[in-house]
């Protein structure tokens, strides 16, 4: 849901609120899970590929949402198969392809504000019970903004190891990295008081 | 105006600056210094992002270490690195941000977000995203989302070390047409010298408090 993150359009996706939505969307992620039977399961996948249509979006787009979660499908699928057999293996990734899709069209159509606001909204009633709601939502919104961050950070770090003769692997990454963004999460938290 | 007396600062157990008297009032203030001087830290001082060990830093009569946010509303703060103060994926919720946690109706919050995106040549970029601009972009949504709020004095910390020298003149240029006071932070010297008052910054301490000239000329005898 959060790679996707908005285009600008003026469809009826677009327009329609992100309360909406996202009940819209845990909806229909509970159903797509009760389906059993493998034509049905791949016409919700095909419901969704024509609200993408309907939003103005491009198979490239389409893909896009799935390039990074093809490795997973594709576990998921080896290991159905070895599991419960192909029939079931390729119900159980259409499932899941669609509701990556579902997901990422709520994104895709949704200001992050917007779907910030609808959680705030969401989570006031618990307000009562101590939960602060702005800061979730802060929260929500910092993750969604910050992951290119993250990965533009992981890309330098490998890069400047490569520079130095050295071969990346996870093992030296990692370190690096973390403390980079910790030190990123500290100035962020200066940021945001300097701004409020 | 703003007012420090006698600001002794220590960060985890380092003394950091020490024996600042000191009363800004002037429009244009430029800081200079070397690495680890304490420049920054008297620019988060003005705003309360860090408050003296010793001493008092009042803004306009509001005391920073008991008043912190009525202070920042009072002192806006652009950092070095836009990256890190940019803090919503798209421009125009992003300079919505501050409006929002000041209670402001929607209404609102869309015509000024609006008029700053025009102020600031950003027109056609509210819906764009932050991590797809350039890096004089990033910098002036950053400049623009402090100054949506309209503070009274302006601490920009570096704004300048990320970017080329045309990006850096469409910085200074939007810097300088500001009605604003302004505290400039920067190692390039070329841009406090049309400045009111310069203080020069050595080892914690003011070791020049003087026009922009004499300034630079203390400063370079120093580093030399």
């Amino acid at each position: 849901m959060i790679a996707g993150l908005y285009r600008a359009g003026d469809s009826v996706l677009h327009r329609m609120g992100a309360g909406a939505k996202i009940a819209a969307l845990a909806f229909a992620g509970t159903l797509v899970l009760t389906l059993t039977s493998l034509w049905l399961a791949g016409g919700f996948l095909g419901i969704v590929l024509a609200l993408y249509g309907i939003a103005g979006f491009g198979p490239r787009l389409v893909l896009a949402q799935l390039r990074p979660v093809a490795f997973l499908l594709a576990i998921l699928f080896a290991a159905q198969i070895w599991l419960a057999g192909p029939a079931d293996a390729v119900l159980v990734v259409i499932r899941f392809a669609a509701l990556i899709l579902a997901a990422g069209l709520v994104t895709l159509t949704t200001r992050t504000a917007d779907l910030v606001s609808a959680i705030e909204r969401a989570l006031s009633p618990f307000a009562r019970l101590g939960l602060d709601a702005g800061r979730v939502s802060l929260a929500i919104s910092l993750a969604i903004r910050f992951i290119p961050a993250v990965g533009q950070i992981t890309a330098e770090v490998r890069e400047a190891q490569s520079a130095r003769g050295r071969r990346p692997s996870p093992l030296t990454l990692v370190v690096p990295v973390i403390v980079r963004l910790l030190k990123m999460a500290d100035e962020i938290a200066e940021a945001i008081d300097a701004r409020s | 105006m703003i007012t420090l007396s006698g600001v002794r600062l220590e960060r985890g157990g380092r003394l950091v600056l020490s024996g600042i008297e000191l009363a800004l009032s002037e429009r244009r203030i430029g800081i200079i210094g070397a690495n680890g001087s304490g420049k920054s830290s008297f620019a988060r001082l003005l705003n309360g992002l860090l408050v003296p060990t010793q001493g008092s830093v009042t803004v306009e009569g509001l005391d920073t270490g008991k008043e912190a946010k009525a202070v920042r509303r009072k002192v806006g703060f652009v950092f070095q690195n836009p990256d890190n103060q940019v803090v919503y994926p798209t421009v125009g919720e992003d300079l919505a941000f501050g409006l929002k946690g000041r209670g402001l109706a929607r209404p609102e919050i869309t015509a000024k977000v609006e008029a700053t995106l025009e102020r600031f040549g950003l027109s056609g970029f509210g819906d764009r995203l932050v991590h797809e601009l350039s890096g004089g972009e990033r910098q002036m949504v950053a400049l623009a989302g402090v100054l949506i709020l309209e503070p009274q004095w302006l601490v920009l910390d570096e704004p300048t070390t990320l970017l080329d020298r045309r990006n850096t003149r469409t910085m200074m240029a939007a810097v300088e047409a500001l009605e604003q006071n302004v505290v400039l932070v920067t190692h390039d010297l070329s841009l406090v010298e049309t400045c009111d008052r310069v203080l020069v910054f050595g080892e914690g301490r003011i070791v020049a408090d003087a026009a922009p000239r004499e300034a630079i000329a203390t400063y370079l005898r120093l580093v030399s």
